[in-house]
């Protein structure tokens, strides 16, 4: 799962820069990633993580640099027209309505129709099916397709964005942070998802600040600090601390993790 | 993933109550608040006259005002929405009505037709403003619902100096249109129930013989045409689907790549259709628009379609149950008055059933989202 040299990548980012004003966003980020692959942006905070995976998704315009999809340069104006072209974005704040079923959210923008008399309906049988189904291969057992989603726990929650993503067609799929805010055994089940996601074929971009989530499912790792990348490893060629300290920016973190006895 | 979806269901997954299935429905309270009101006028108010033929016509048609302007209401609650000009649109549109029919003299279809463009432009214009500033819609429509109810005043006074204009029914005669506001259905039928004596027939007079109900309103058909409408509209459709994400919320709802602003300003439209529906019903009925009709309905539509399990907030509810509490409200509001009991009563029942249905559904919200 580890070096795929001999395909293609599906998305290619090159030398990316973004200026908001006078700041300096990022300053030529270069990342690729390829189908199957899960891909760990790192970062600090502010370190311009959430910035990149904009641009990726294009909510961003680069003010540098040009974007490769599927082998052509590519230009989004709108995140739709990234997310029509496959590239998925699953967010802290999730795409999901606590009231409503687990089947209406998972079809919420893409209802799937059925004729009657002339007249499209909602297809909730087919819904529900595929609901169901879905959501039992990613190892989530629904008490039924009406369940809402408000009863999810959180890890639960990010699963059913994570596979909704999937089924509709994402060739990337980027999860900003979906292990921040979760437990133990939620971020366990969601770096599963992870995985399961990956072995299908799709190329995941997981941007996380938490070195153990990464190590634990990541292939590649790419750091960025202060707009730059600080390189792209590959898995078993670095340790949690080397990753650690590439975050961090090195020297005060060394002295820092000295006094707390190497635990962070 | 197709032989994964015949697995039977998983033995770690809790199983709910039936109980608890049945009160997550937003309608059930309302399902049984009908049946109580029910079971109360039949013991205590059955020989008043309230089910013979025109007791249960008088109540119904009560009913069924309620339920036009309850379905558009229900529909923007669930979008996320309030409108509270619903009232004034009613007397506005009325007006509108007797203005163009009776005091500029058009043929009256050509007046339904200008008063339902009018009065669905400014539903629209609601919207538009909610959205596009992102204002509270209690404010947007509260300011509306001044400005209307002040031209409503206003106009007929310019035009005819007086506050009431008569005359629409005969204005309405032989119109194509008016018809499907002012008329009745089924009056074989009903001469048919009294000729067998299962109906009061006119004992003298000119009309004696004929059956005292002589016929189905077509406001009582119309309300059931919405009800129906309305609950396909959400529960079977796309839109409806929309409907649901746009008021649970309405950023998500973007992300996932759904018109909330199409949808809310649809639903905006479609509470003004409502209005000006029961609007034209009534002044046909009455032959006559005033200044002052359709007052408080606005707070009467939101208030049975809350005691019909939506919430407040948005996102939850159900056209059924806001057409059960536009019953309720009917059946009580007239059920008093069979049984004796001074009117303003009524009053004292709304303000604790709204209460209590409140609380209710707050309660039910608890329980589907799983907070605490």
């Amino acid at each position: 799962m580890n070096t795929r040299s001999t395909h293609a990548p599906i998305i290619e980012m090159r030398n990316i820069e973004k200026h908001f004003g006078a700041v300096i966003a990022l300053a030529g980020v270069s990342l690729e990633v390829f189908p199957g692959e899960c891909h760990c942006l790192l970062g600090d905070n502010g370190a311009g993580k959430s910035t990149f995976i904009k641009t990726m998704s294009g909510v961003h315009k680069p003010t540098g640099g040009e974007i490769i999809f599927d082998g052509a340069p590519m230009n989004f104006d709108t995140p739709r027209d990234a997310m029509e072209a496959g590239i998925a974005t699953v967010h802290q704040h999730l795409a999901m309505i606590p009231l409503m079923s687990v089947s209406r959210n998972f079809f919420m923008g893409n209802e799937p129709v059925k004729k009657i008399a002339g007249i499209n309906f909602f297809d909730h049988d087919h819904a529900n099916d595929v609901t169901m189904s879905e959501m039992r291969r990613m190892g989530i057992n629904l008490r039924g397709p009406d369940q809402a989603v408000g009863t999810l726990s959180g890890g639960e929650r990010q699963t059913v964005a994570i596979a909704r993503a999937v089924f509709f067609g994402a060739k990337v799929l980027i999860l900003d942070e979906p292990t921040s805010a979760l437990g133990v055994r939620q971020t366990a089940n969601v770096l599963a998802t992870i995985d399961k996601v990956r072995k299908q074929g799709v190329a995941v971009v997981f941007i996380t600040h938490n070195v153990r989530h990464a190590l634990a499912v990541g292939d590649r790792f790419t750091v960025l600090n202060r707009g730059q990348t600080l390189g792209t490893a590959q898995r078993g060629q670095i340790t949690p601390d080397e990753l650690q300290d590439m975050m961090a920016g090195g020297q005060e973190m060394a002295s820092l993790e000295g006094s707390l006895g190497g635990t962070v | 993933m197709a032989e994964a979806s015949s697995t039977p269901s998983d033995e770690r997954v809790k199983q709910i109550s039936p109980l608890r299935r049945a009160l997550i429905r937003p309608e059930l309270g309302a399902m049984v608040g009908t049946l109580a009101v029910f079971a109360f006028f039949i013991l205590f108010a059955f020989d008043s006259g309230m089910f013979n033929s025109q007791g249960i016509m008088n109540w119904a048609t009560v009913s069924a005002q309620f339920m036009i302007i309850a379905v558009g209401a229900c529909l923007l609650m669930i979008a996320g929405e309030f409108d509270l000009s619903v009232g004034s649109m009613i007397g506005f549109a009325g007006m509108m009505i007797a203005i163009f029919g009776v005091t500029i003299g058009i043929p009256m279809w050509a007046a339904i037709l200008i008063t339902f463009f009018l009065c669905i432009s400014i539903g629209a214009l609601n919207g538009f403003i909610v959205i596009r500033t992102g204002l509270p819609s209690f404010i947007v429509t509260l300011a509306f619902l001044f400005i209307l109810r002040g031209f409503t005043i206003f106009l007929p006074q310019m035009v005819e100096r007086k506050t009431i204009i008569g005359g629409i029914r005969e204005a309405a005669e032989g119109d194509w249109l008016a018809p499907i506001f002012g008329g009745k259905i089924f009056g074989s039928l009903f001469i048919w129930l009294g000729d067998a004596g299962l109906i009061t027939v006119f004992e003298r007079g000119t009309r004696a013989g004929q059956p005292v109900v002589d016929g189905i309103p077509m406001l009582i058909v119309w309300a059931l045409v919405l009800v129906v409408f309305g609950h396909v509209l959400l529960t079977r459709t796309k839109f409806g689907n929309w409907i649901f994400a746009s008021g649970g919320d309405a950023e998500a709802a973007r992300n996932s790549g759904v018109p909330v602003t199409r949808v809310k300003m649809y639903m905006f439209m479609f509470t003004a259709f409502c209005a000006t529906v029961f609007a034209i019903c009534q002044v046909m009925e009455f032959g006559s628009a005033g200044a002052d009709r359709g007052l408080l309905k606005e707070f009467e539509a939101i208030i049975a379609v809350v005691i019909g399990g939506a919430l407040l907030t948005g996102g939850y509810g159900s056209v059924i149950g806001a057409a059960l509490g536009a019953v309720i409200f009917g059946v009580v509001q007239q059920g008093l008055f069979f049984a004796g009991v001074e009117s303003s009563l009524f009053r004292v029942f709304l303000g604790v059933i709204l209460l209590g249905a409140v609380i209710l559904n707050t309660y039910i919200r608890r329980m589907i989202t799983g907070e605490r």
